[in-house]
C-alpha cells in the first residue's frame, strides 16, 4: 500500500482502444514503463487529471497481465470527458488499488461460474473472466450473459468473439435490446434473456450492470430458485478519497470504496437500501 | 503532581511560546472563545468551551494536500508540504480531548492519513479540568470525566494556582522544560475541585442521558425509524453542527488552478449539504431526511459498529447550542428512544 | 398568548379551515426551540410553545408547506409578516394553501446576551415585570429584559403585521428605529478602517451556508454557490478574501428583497452582523430612490427594478464624498 494515500503515481496512457461510441479502453503503465501496481479483479483505481478532477474507476485488466493496467470508460462527465479526449502519451495520475475486489481465491474457488452484465458493467467484471481463464483449472464451468443497447454499444466486443467464444469450456450468450442490421444473435433484455437460458441453480452469479438490469434480473434470479448467497455485483457511489475516511460513499456502516465495491446480495440486505 | 502559581501563569505561558507556537482559548472580537495563538498580554478564558472545537489544530479546514504542474502531455507532482512546527495547545476540554481519539481511529487506521498524523506527533496537549459544566454539556454520557481529562498534561486551575498532571512522555518533557517555574504539590485542591464539578454534573439537565437504546443496535432497525421525517422536518440543511462538532470529519478533494499550476486540496464538507453524494447519474440521499439521518447514523450507530462500540459523539454540546433550528444529537437520541417504550 | 394561540390552532384544526399547523416545539431546555408542523390537536396540547425564545422566522418553510396537498396555518410576529409578503410577491409561497395568523411580539430574548453577561447553566426563566429572574445550575441572575433582547428586537423596524388572514391581539405599528445607527458608523470610518473592520468580522466564517439557508430571500432552487457548473461553487476559498466575497455577492443578491428580518445574524454560529450589510443597502436604496421597506406590500415595484429618469446617476457615489 501507497504510504502517502492521498498522493497519486504518474500514469503513462500507452493505448486507447474506441469500444464503443461512448466507451474507451484505456491502457496505462508507470512512468518506468511497468505496471502501477498490482491488484485483485473486482478492485478500482482513481484516475485525474489535475485541475479537470479525479474518479474511481474499476481496472478491467486482469491480475494475470503483467504488463499494464486497462481501464474501460463511458463518457459521462467531466473527468470521464477529458479522458475521452486525450491521446496516447498523455500523463494522468493514478492511485490505488482500492475496495476489496472478488473473492477469486476463496469463495470463488472451484465454482461453477456464471457472469452477468449489462453495459459497461461488463468493465469490473472483464478482469475477473481474464483471471478464470488464465487459471482455468480453478474454476469450474463458466457461462457469460452479456448483453447492450446495441451491437455497437456492447464492450470488448472483439475479445468476446476472438478468445472467449473460443475457450472451451466457456458459453457466452449475448443478446440486444432492439432488432439490428448485421445482428443474428439474441435479441431482448438480460433479465427475461436470463430467465429463458434457466442456468443452473448451483452457479455463482457475479452481476454487474445498470441499477435496473441488476433489480429485475435478481428478482428472475430468485424465481429461478438462486439465493442471496449466491450473487455478487459491485456498488458505486460518489467517493473522493477511496479509503473510506471521507465519509460519502457509505451504504450503512459500509464504506463502498473500502468494505465494497464488492457486495453479496445477503450482505447488501442487512444494509439500508440506500443507494 | 505540579503547581504553578496564578501569578506566574503568563511566565509559564512565556515558556512555552518561546520554543513553540503556543495556542489557548481567547476571547475573540464577538465576545465567544477561540483557540488563538498566545502572544503576551494575551488573556487565557476559562469559559466553558470554543465555539469551533480543537480538532482545527489536526484537521484544517482547508488544507493543500499536494500541487502539479502540468507541461503538455506531462505531469509533475510536488509533494508541497514543509516540516510543521511543534506546537501546544493548552486548555483543551475534556470532551474535545475525547474527540482526538475518535478522529485517530479514523485518520491513523490504515492507510494512515500522513497529514494528520504529522499534525497529532507535532501537537502537544494540555487539558483544562472543567469546574462549571453548562446546561448543554453531557460528555458523562460518553464515559468523559470532565474533572481528569485525558491529555498529554491535565491541568486544574484553583483559585490561586494551576496544578498540572504529565500523563504521556510528551507532557512530561514538556513540564520539564518549565520545571524552574513549578513546585511539587499536594493534590488534595484538586481533589476538593474535582468533588465540588461533580456535585454540577450530577444537577446538569443531561446527566442521566444514556446510549443504551443504540449499543448493540441492529441499523436497518434504526434507520428504518418513523422518526426522522418529524426530526427533519425543520433542518435547514447548512452544516452549523458539522463543522462545529470536535467529531465530524468528512470531506471534500477539489483542484484549483492558480494560474501557476494546480492545487490539490482538501477541505471540511457537509453530509447535510445537498450535493454531498450527487453523481453524475443520481443521488442515493434525495431530501433532507436522508442527509440528516445519515449524519446521525454515522454517530449513533455506523461508527460504533466499526469501531467497537465507540459513539461518535463526545457530548461537548456544541451543536445544542449553534443550530438555527435547535435540533441535535440530544433530540434525536431522545426521541428514537423513547419509540421503544 | 400560548394558550390563546394553541385554542385558535386547535379550532382551525378540528373547523377544516386548515390541515396543518406550523409553529414552534419546545425542547430539552427553557430556549431550544424548534419550528415543527403540528398535525392535530394531541400534538399541540403535547408540544406546541410559543414564549420569549420563538425568533425563528418560519415564512421560509411556507415555500416547502404550501406546495403540500391542504392548507396550512402560519403564526407570524410582526416581521415575520414582511419576509411572508415578500415570498408572495416573487411568487414563492402558495399563498391559496395557508392561513396567516398575525401574532404580537415584544421581542425575542439573544441567548448570546445573557452568556456574555456570563450567565451560564441555563435552567429556567421567569419575568418579572421589566426584567427576566434566570435560574442557573450556579445560582439567580436578574436581567433588565433590554439587555436580553436581540439586536433585531431592540431595534424593531415595526410591529406592525402587514398581512394575515387573522390577527391575534391588536396591531402596533411601524416604528422609529435606530437600526442605521450602526451602518453610519461604518460609514463614517475611513476606507481603510471600514476593509479592516469587515475583514476581522468575516475572518471568522466557516462557511456552513447558515446565513443562506435560513434566508428567506435566499430561495433559489439551487444556489450559485452549491452548482459545480457556475465555476465559483467552492466549498474551500482559494484564499481568504474570496471567502469574504461570498457574503458581499449574497448581499448583493438579496439587495432590495431582503426585509431586514435579521435571521441571519441570529443564526450565524460566530456572530457576525451579517445584517448590517444588508441594512447598507437598504439605507441606500432609501436615500437614493426613496424610502423602501421590502415586504411591506404585494404590489409596488422594487427600486432596483424599475428605471426612472430621475434615478441618481452612479456619479452620486463619488459625489457624496470620499467615505462612500
Amino acid at each position: 500500500m501507497n504510504t502517502e494515500a492521498l498522493i497519486p503515481k504518474i500514469g503513462v496512457v500507452t493505448d486507447i482502444r474506441i469500444d464503443t461510441p461512448d466507451v474507451k479502453t484505456f491502457r496505462i503503465v508507470g512512468l518506468d514503463g511497468k505496471k502501477v501496481f498490482e491488484h485483485i479483479p473486482g478492485q478500482c483505481a482513481m484516475l485525474s487529471m489535475p485541475g479537470v478532477g479525479e474518479a474511481l474507476f474499476s481496472i478491467t485488466s486482469s491480475p494475470t497481465n503483467k504488463d499494464f493496467l486497462e481501464f474501460s470508460i463511458k463518457k459521462c462527465g467531466c473527468v470521464t470527458d477529458w479522458l475521452h479526449q486525450m491521446e496516447v502519451g498523455q500523463q494522468i495520475t493514478i492511485r490505488g488499488p482500492y475496495g476489496n475486489g472478488f473473492p477469486v481465491e476463496t469463495n470463488l474457488k472451484g465454482k461453477d461460474l456464471l457472469f452477468i452484465a449489462g453495459g459497461i458493467g461488463l468493465a469490473p467484471l472483464r478482469s475477473v473472466i481474464n483471471y478464470v481463464r488464465d487459471n482455468r483449472k480453478n474454476y469450474g464451468s463458466v457461462q457469460i450473459i452479456y448483453g447492450s443497447r446495441s451491437k455497437d454499444d456492447l464492450v470488448d466486443y472483439r475479445e468476446i468473439i476472438d478468445e472467449w467464444m473460443n475457450d472451451e469450456g466457456i458459453e457466452v450468450n449475448l443478446t440486444i435490446d432492439r432488432e439490428q442490421e448485421g445482428w443474428d444473435g439474441h435479441v431482448g433484455f438480460v433479465p427475461n434473456y436470463v430467465k429463458e437460458l434457466n442456468p443452473d441453480i448451483r452457479k455463482t452469479v457475479l452481476m454487474c450492470g445498470p441499477p435496473i438490469m441488476i433489480k429485475f434480473t435478481l428478482a428472475g434470479l430468485k424465481e429461478l430458485g438462486f439465493q442471496d448467497t449466491q450473487v455478487y455485483t459491485t456498488m458505486e457511489l460518489r467517493m473522493k478519497c477511496g479509503i473510506g475516511k471521507c465519509g460519502r460513499c457509505n451504504i450503512g456502516s459500509k464504506y463502498v470504496c473500502k468494505d465494497g465495491p464488492v457486495f453479496r446480495f445477503d450482505q447488501l440486505g442487512e444494509l439500508p437500501n440506500e443507494y | 503532581m505540579k503547581k504553578l502559581s496564578l501569578a506566574n501563569l503568563d511566565a509559564f505561558f512565556a515558556k512555552i511560546a518561546d520554543k513553540q507556537a503556543l495556542y489557548m482559548p481567547i476571547e475573540n472580537k464577538a465576545g465567544q472563545l477561540q483557540f488563538q495563538r498566545w502572544t503576551e498580554g494575551a488573556k487565557l478564558s476559562v469559559g466553558c468551551n470554543t465555539v469551533r472545537s480543537a480538532k482545527d489544530f489536526f484537521f484544517p479546514q482547508t488544507e493543500n494536500l499536494v500541487d502539479f504542474k502540468v507541461k503538455g502531455k506531462e505531469i509533475e507532482i510536488i509533494d508541497s508540504r514543509t516540516e510543521k512546527e511543534d506546537f501546544v495547545i493548552f486548555g483543551v476540554r475534556a470532551c474535545d480531548v475525547r474527540s482526538f481519539a475518535i478522529l485517530d481511529k479514523v485518520f491513523l487506521s490504515n492507510p494512515v492519513d500522513t497529514y494528520y498524523k504529522s499534525r497529532r506527533e507535532h501537537g502537544t496537549i494540555i487539558s483544562l479540568a472543567c469546574t462549571h459544566p453548562e446546561e448543554t454539556c453531557f460528555c458523562r454520557t460518553f464515559g468523559i470525566d470532565a474533572t481528569q481529562p485525558e491529555g498529554d498534561v491535565a491541568s486544574w486551575i484553583t483559585e490561586d494556582a494551576v496544578y498540572f498532571q504529565p500523563q504521556s512522555d510528551k507532557g512530561q518533557k514538556l513540564l520539564e522544560k518549565c520545571g524552574a517555574l513549578l513546585e511539587e504539590a499536594d493534590e488534595s485542591p484538586v481533589l476538593r475541585q474535582k468533588q465540588q464539578t461533580k456535585t454540577y454534573l450530577d444537577k446538569l439537565p443531561l446527566a442521566t442521558l444514556s446510549t443504551k437504546h443504540f449499543e448493540n443496535k441492529d441499523q436497518l432497525e434504526v434507520f428504518n425509524s418513523e422518526k426522522w421525517a418529524e426530526l427533519s422536518e425543520a433542518c435547514l440543511g447548512c452544516g452549523t453542527c458539522t463543522f462545529v462538532c470536535p467529531t465530524c470529519q468528512c470531506y471534500d478533494i477539489r483542484d484549483f488552478d492558480t494560474g501557476k499550476g494546480i492545487k490539490r486540496f482538501r477541505c471540511w464538507d457537509s453530509c447535510m449539504y445537498s450535493d454531498f453524494t450527487k453523481m453524475a447519474g443520481g443521488q442515493p440521499r434525495l431530501t433532507q431526511l436522508e442527509r440528516f439521518r445519515q449524519r446521525f447514523m454515522h454517530k449513533l450507530v455506523y461508527f460504533p459498529i466499526n469501531n467497537d462500540g465507540e459513539f461518535g459523539c463526545v457530548g461537548c454540546g456544541r451543536c445544542l447550542k449553534k443550530c438555527p433550528i435547535s435540533m441535535n444529537i440530544v433530540k434525536v437520541m431522545k426521541t428514537l428512544e423513547g419509540e421503544e417504550k | 398568548m400560548q394558550r390563546i394561540m394553541a385554542e385558535k390552532a386547535k379550532e382551525l384544526l378540528q373547523n377544516g379551515t386548515v390541515n396543518r399547523v406550523l409553529g414552534w416545539k419546545k425542547g430539552e431546555f427553557v430556549y431550544d426551540i424548534t419550528p415543527a408542523v403540528f398535525n392535530n390537536t394531541e400534538e399541540i396540547d403535547a408540544e406546541f410553545v410559543y414564549d420569549d425564545f420563538c425568533a425563528n422566522n418560519l415564512s421560509k418553510y411556507l415555500i416547502k408547506e404550501s406546495r403540500k396537498e391542504g392548507k396550512v396555518l402560519v403564526f407570524l410576529k410582526p416581521c415575520d409578516t414582511y419576509s411572508f409578503n415578500q415570498l408572495l410577491k416573487e411568487h414563492r409561497i402558495w399563498r391559496d394553501h395557508v392561513y396567516a395568523v398575525g401574532i404580537p411580539c415584544d421581542g425575542k430574548i439573544d441567548l448570546d446576551c445573557l452568556k456574555k453577561q456570563d450567565i451560564q447553566g441555563i435552567v429556567g426563566i421567569e419575568t418579572q415585570n421589566d426584567n427576566f429572574i434566570i435560574h442557573t445550575l450556579y445560582g439567580d441572575h436578574t436581567i433588565a429584559k433590554e439587555d436580553a433582547l436581540a439586536e433585531r428586537c431592540l431595534n424593531c423596524k415595526s410591529k406592525k403585521h402587514v398581512i394575515y388572514d387573522e390577527l391575534i391581539g391588536r396591531d402596533g405599528e411601524v416604528l422609529d428605529s435606530h437600526r442605521f445607527d450602526m451602518v453610519e458608523k461604518i460609514e463614517a470610518m475611513t476606507p481603510d478602517e471600514r476593509f479592516a473592520f469587515w475583514r476581522g468580522e468575516f475572518s471568522r466564517c466557516i462557511r456552513c451556508n447558515a446565513c443562506r439557508n435560513v434566508c428567506p430571500a435566499c430561495s433559489c432552487e439551487n444556489c450559485v454557490f452549491d452548482n459545480p457548473k457556475s465555476g465559483i461553487a467552492n466549498k474551500a476559498a482559494a484564499d481568504s478574501f474570496e471567502e469574504n466575497m461570498f457574503h458581499i455577492i449574497r448581499a448583493f443578491h438579496v439587495a432590495g428583497r431582503c426585509t431586514d428580518c435579521g435571521e441571519c445574524s441570529r443564526v450565524c454560529p460566530q456572530n457576525i452582523p451579517l445584517h448590517l450589510l444588508n441594512r447598507k443597502f437598504i439605507k441606500d436604496i432609501n436615500e437614493f430612490y426613496g424610502t423602501y421597506q421590502a415586504g411591506e406590500d404585494t404590489e409596488s415595484r422594487a427600486p432596483l427594478n424599475i428605471y426612472n429618469t430621475e434615478d441618481v446617476e452612479p456619479s452620486i457615489v463619488y459625489k457624496k464624498g470620499g467615505n462612500h
